[in-house]
């Protein structure tokens, strides 16, 4: 884990988006993202809950941290995080009643996120308030980049449509394939293959990204 | 000089000395050769769709492997046969019903093909490494995504060359909806129904409909040793039982086993599908129970599932289990000493 103030708050972002992206890297957080994945919409609402909780963590545990006695350090972190999740589940129960009603049940999961706790545990709680917040922005931006991506994925796939929120009473739903699209892709064992492919793809690229840029620092010695 | 002096020189290698002239292409091309009759048949009940058909499957098949293989940069292994076999078992458990360009179908076999060949069985490390039935991931995958497309049924036509079918129901879902009495009224009699189960003249996939030439195929299989008859009759036996036992309207032991065995896809099922060397159980004894479990899996499908038809899952669900069947199962190493831990169990 990348610790103290070496490391520059933008790189500190980056590091939750790319090199320990929550879904394509460390695998962690499966569930939601199979489950609430089928349409565009619902994934960009549970990446965004997700974002707005790890940020709100990581910056209270993180004034904390001088005042939480180790030996009842979880249960505190439980505490603050299941503070947020509540104050979340209002926020979107107020906004966006009908978004609630679908993916409610998995922001009330958000409690029990490894990703979440871990970051508390790992990097908030021994860091001060500005690193550990774009340490929480860049693990929320990474999580909320691979729901986004899974739900535009198999929506197009599966629906062939993508519904995208508009903050007007009804979606604005593109319509793309008319006829027998995917049907697999919407169902939860779509949800799989769907992780399963968009990570390969996520790792391909960075494998490719991380042989250019070591090309270009080192020229071949011969 | 030169020559007795190598007549004198020892050849030094490590074993195997003695080797087999088998190699996997041979099998490959072997059980290609099996299927024939079956294929056959398909096209002579189907008529010309079936070959488009099936000609598409190999064709995209041994597309997207030698694709992929040049993507990652591996040797070329298109040759060995495996990908052709994998589109020719593919395109003969589909219906032929699936060229047809209104509504536009063509592709499903081509995403199957896609499925089958680069996600079930490259994905996981290639030949000998897949987990499932590629033909089968292929079909499930077409199956859940494209259910209507993939149940529209041809009637068999007399003429090879008619393009126009009438669809109908397959005798599993005749037997599903409306039960045995509409299925011999259907067929005219008994005897009738038989005769037509037995030479393929029925509604079903492209290859799974002649029970005769699938007989064929198989029993030239077990003859050159390919397979052995565990897996077929321990498939084919349990799935009778259960039958006669539990398939009977009028109470236990009513049922007719033979309508269950010559019907669906039962017999390309036990003979090529559920003896793949890489997705069944090496082992004599793992054989049986992971050909029961096939069995009676199916079975249980098709008497109480909301399927007609459960062979493709039954198979895909033992594949799970064959690495475990495997194991519990292993053959003692002769001489070996029992260690302190297994003489206190």
């Amino acid at each position: 884990m990348s610790s103290h103030s070496t490391v520059s708050l933008k790189d500190q972002v980056l590091n939750g988006i790319i090199k320990e992206n929550t879904i394509f890297k460390l695998a962690l957080s499966l569930c939601p993202s199979i489950a609430v994945t089928n349409s565009l919409k619902n994934g960009i609402f549970m990446g965004g809950a997700v974002l707005f909780v790890q940020v709100m963590v990581n910056t209270t545990i993180s004034l904390m941290r001088n005042v939480i006695h180790p030996k009842v350090r979880l249960p505190i972190f439980m505490l603050v995080i299941s503070g947020w999740v509540t104050v979340t589940q209002m926020l979107m129960a107020a906004l966006a009643p009908e978004v609630n009603a679908k993916v409610g049940l998995y922001i009330a999961l958000i409690v029990a996120f490894a990703s979440i706790l871990a970051r508390a545990e790992m990097f908030a709680s021994k860091n001060s308030l500005l690193p550990s917040m774009a340490d929480g922005l860049g693990m929320g931006i990474g999580f909320l980049f691979a729901l986004t991506t899974i739900s535009f994925f198999r929506e197009l796939v599966g629906k062939g449509s993508l519904t995208v929120p508009t903050g007007l009473a009804t979606d604005h739903v593109f319509t793309f394939i008319n006829t027998k699209p995917v049907l697999l892709m919407i169902l939860p064992a779509g949800g799989f293959f769907a992780v399963g492919i968009l990570m390969a793809g996520f790792n391909w690229i960075n494998a490719r990204a991380a042989a250019k840029a070591a090309a270009k620092t080192a020229p071949a010695a011969h | 000089m030169e020559a007795t002096k190598k007549e004198h020189e020892l050849i030094v290698s490590v074993s195997p000395h003695v080797k087999s002239d088998e190699t996997t292409s041979r099998i490959m091309w072997t059980v290609c050769l099996a299927l024939l009759p079956a294929f056959l048949s398909g096209v002579y009940f189907f008529g010309l769709k079936a070959l488009f058909i099936t000609a598409l499957c190999v064709l995209s098949s041994v597309i997207f492997e030698s694709l992929y293989l040049k993507v990652v940069d591996k040797k070329s292994a298109v040759g060995d046969g495996s990908g052709f076999l994998t589109g020719l078992l593919l395109g003969m458990n589909l219906p032929a019903s699936l060229w047809s360009f209104s509504p536009f179908t063509v592709h499903i076999p081509i995403i199957a093909s896609f499925v089958a060949i680069v996600i079930t069985k490259q994905l996981f490390g290639g030949l000998g490494y897949n987990v499932f039935n590629p033909a089968l991931i292929g079909r499930a995958f077409a199956l859940i995504s494209w259910p209507r497309a993939m149940t529209i049924w041809m009637t068999p036509t007399a003429s090879i060359l008619a393009m126009d079918a009438k669809t109908t129901a397959t005798p599993l879902g005749i037997l599903k909806e409306e039960g045995i009495a509409k299925l011999i009224e259907v067929f005219g009699d008994k005897v009738s129904l038989y005769e037509h189960l037995l030479a393929g003249n029925r509604a079903g996939s492209i290859g799974e409909t002649s029970v005769i030439a699938l007989l064929i195929g198989g029993l030239f299989l077990l003859y050159k040793k390919y397979i052995t008859w565990h897996i077929p009759v321990a498939f084919l036996g349990t799935a009778a039982v259960i039958a006669w036992v539990f398939g009977g309207k009028e109470g236990v032991l009513t049922g007719d086993p033979l309508i269950h065995l010559m019907s669906g896809g039962m017999m390309l099922g036990a003979w090529f599908m559920a003896t793949d060397y890489v997705t069944s159980p090496s082992m004599r004894k793992a054989q049986l129970i992971f050909g029961a479990g096939c069995g009676a899996l199916t079975m249980l499908i098709r008497l109480k599932g909301g399927f007609p038809e459960g062979v493709m899952f039954a198979i895909l669900i033992m594949n799970c289990f064959a690495p475990l069947l495997d194991r519990g199962f292993r053959s003692k190493v002769f001489g070996a000493v029992k260690t302190a831990k297994e003489i206190k169990k």
